[in-house]
């Protein structure tokens, strides 16, 4: 139709998202790096420029390691959970014995991931309290008091106190990808797979993983991605400590940026956010095209 | 298979099936403590954590209510309504030509919108509280609702995109003889075709909006301007030691989202599933 060959109609249509993107997304994170060569300050005009300077005190800065550490914690341990146990747990809502349960069982683990961040840290904040939480208390009925503990309020254990939290909202959100991914999987594989003798287990291996591959894969590098921006859980739960013991590069940033007033610093961690968020994500696209490529 | 066999694999049904529904009680049960505590007295909550209230205390949640949470409710509401209303128009306005024309470039375009999907808001946090001095609408309403619509719009125009590239095109093809303007074309014709997808973006970026929180605790100072999310953080700190009155306020803050999750299921995940993004 000669109507769709008009590109300034074209433009025209597209024109406020690409102001709101091109502003709004795009330029702050250009400018965002232009301010991680100045020092200054959010309440004066006064900046200072540094160069890498920022970039060189950040390497030798052992909060930054920490920050890093725990990062890396958090996407190893999502992708174990959210990753491995959400597929089993689509494989095994996928089987015929299972399916006619599948759509309670799947709202139920669906349901934390569609409420705020805030409410389930601060929510988990009174589940780990030593007073009266929930947990504490369920240990001590088991018979295992030894074990209670301040979760939160112990550098050993919040980082996982928290971590943990962030897995018992994501599995189900995981899960459901992987329940569409097993869905779209032709049904006679499996049927020849069972004339072959196969048993469950040896479906799920022979036939089920090398179907979703590609799956796996796009949600590890969403757990990853999202492991690495992680904010709103560490802010809301402990802040980053005890001590530093919780901080990961985005809290790092914030208390760089809104409680130390080093905005060149803060924009320096948000620098490297986003080489990280950036490459992880450049590794995917370059998979997926090997893969569609072979 | 003879009757062992059945009576084995009987048996791994049940196990697994227990373990399903006990996954389901760690899922639920810490969703019911907070409702049910939310009726209790703090005593009550203190020598029995697990006991049910002797009577219903409504008055927690009235006092929630009152303490904050229904200035911060009204507050995500208004701001949560205009982002997904504008999100909506403006990536179905950027969708149409992006899967209907064809024009040199097209491929830039589409990568410059839907590329904005891999960006961290949290890179942007910076600079973005800076822009938004600069334009003089930092601690108002537009801080939030501006930053929201533009971080919704990737993702809105990609769903929007996919649905329309799926629909038929002989209805518009007639239309087109009958002389209809690219507007009336895109307005009258393709975006009624479009309901369905619309009422899955409306609700993903309704849900991802009400309840953002680092935007909302960076971009706004003033107590009085607070979406729900950040209220209840300062809550906290108002309340001390009054848990039940805070996990009042907790329940109010997520019932919006349960329940349309739970009317509205077959659109979310459809949504979901369509883009595997995120937050």
């Amino acid at each position: 139709m000669n109507i769709y060959r008009n590109k300034k109609v074209a433009i025209l249509f597209m024109l406020p998202a690409l102001v709101f993107v091109i502003l709004f997304i795009y330029y702050p994170i250009i400018q965002n790096f232009i301010y991680s060569l100045y020092r200054w300050s959010s309440f004066s005009e006064v900046k200072v420029f540094v160069g890498f300077d920022y970039y060189k005190r950040l390497l030798s800065d052992p909060i930054f390691y920490i920050a890093l550490k725990n990062n890396a914690l958090y996407a190893i341990i999502s992708i174990v959970f959210q990753v491995g146990v959400g597929m089993i747990l689509a494989a095994v809502l996928e089987e015929k014995i299972m399916r006619r349960y599948q759509t309670f069982f799947r709202t139920v683990y669906f349901m934390p991931s569609v409420i705020s961040i805030t409410v389930v840290g601060l929510l988990f904040q009174l589940v780990y309290n030593p007073n009266i939480g929930l947990l504490n208390a369920f240990l001590k009925v088991v018979g295992l008091e030894t074990l209670t503990h301040d979760w939160l309020g112990r550098s050993d254990t919040a980082m996982f106190a928290i971590i943990a939290t962030s897995q018992w909202q994501y599995i189900g959100y995981i899960m459901l990808l992987f329940l569409v991914a097993i869905q779209k999987i032709p049904e006679e594989l499996y049927e020849s797979a069972m004339i072959d003798g196969a048993n469950a287990i040896q479906k799920f291996i022979h036939v089920t993983i090398p179907q979703i591959k590609e799956t796996i894969l796009v949600t590890s590098i969403i757990t990853i991605i999202g492991a690495f921006k992680v904010f709103d859980e560490v802010y809301v739960m402990t802040a980053g400590g005890p001590g530093r013991s919780t901080e990961v590069l985005a809290s790092y940033m914030y208390r760089a940026g809104f409680r130390n007033d080093e905005m060149g610093y803060a924009a320096t961690i948000a620098t490297v956010i986003f080489l990280i968020t950036f490459i992880v994500t450049l590794i995917q696209l370059k998979v997926s095209k090997e893969k569609n490529e072979a | 298979m003879n009757k062992e066999h059945n009576g084995l694999s009987k048996f791994i049904f049940m196990f697994v099936f227990l373990l399903l529904i006990t996954y389901s009680v760690i899922i639920i049960y810490p969703l019911l403590w907070m409702i049910i505590s939310g009726f209790k007295t703090n005593q009550e909550l203190f020598l029995e954590p697990w006991g049910l209230p002797a009577k219903l205390l409504w008055s927690n949640y009235k006092s929630a209510w009152d303490v904050g949470v229904g200035k911060f409710f009204v507050n995500s509401l208004f701001v949560t309504s205009v982002s997904v209303t504008v999100t909506l128009f403006i990536s179905a306005c950027c969708a149409f030509p992006l899967s209907r024309y064809e024009f040199k470039g097209q491929n830039i375009f589409l990568l410059i919108i839907i590329g904005g999907v891999m960006l961290a808001p949290q890179v942007s946090l910076i600079s973005l509280y800076k822009l938004l001095q600069r334009l003089k609408i930092y601690n108002t309403y537009w801080a939030l609702i501006i930053p929201y619509i533009a971080f919704r719009i990737p993702f809105t125009t990609f769903l929007i995109r996919s649905y329309m590239l799926s629909l038929p095109r002989e209805i518009e093809d007639s239309a087109y003889i009958d002389g209809c303007t690219s507007w009336r074309l895109f307005w009258n014709i393709i975006l009624p075709m479009c309901k369905p997808i619309m009422a899955t973006s409306a609700l993903l970026a309704a849900m991802s909006v009400w309840n953002e929180f680092m935007f909302a605790l960076v971009f706004i100072e003033d107590s009085t301007l607070r979406t729900i999310p950040v209220g209840i953080m300062n809550l906290r700190s108002t309340l001390s030691t009054n848990w039940t009155i805070l996990l009042a306020a907790l329940t109010i803050s997520a019932l919006p989202m349960i329940i349309l999750f739970i009317v509205f299921q077959k659109q979310f995940v459809r949504g979901i599933t369509q883009g595997g993004v995120k937050g």
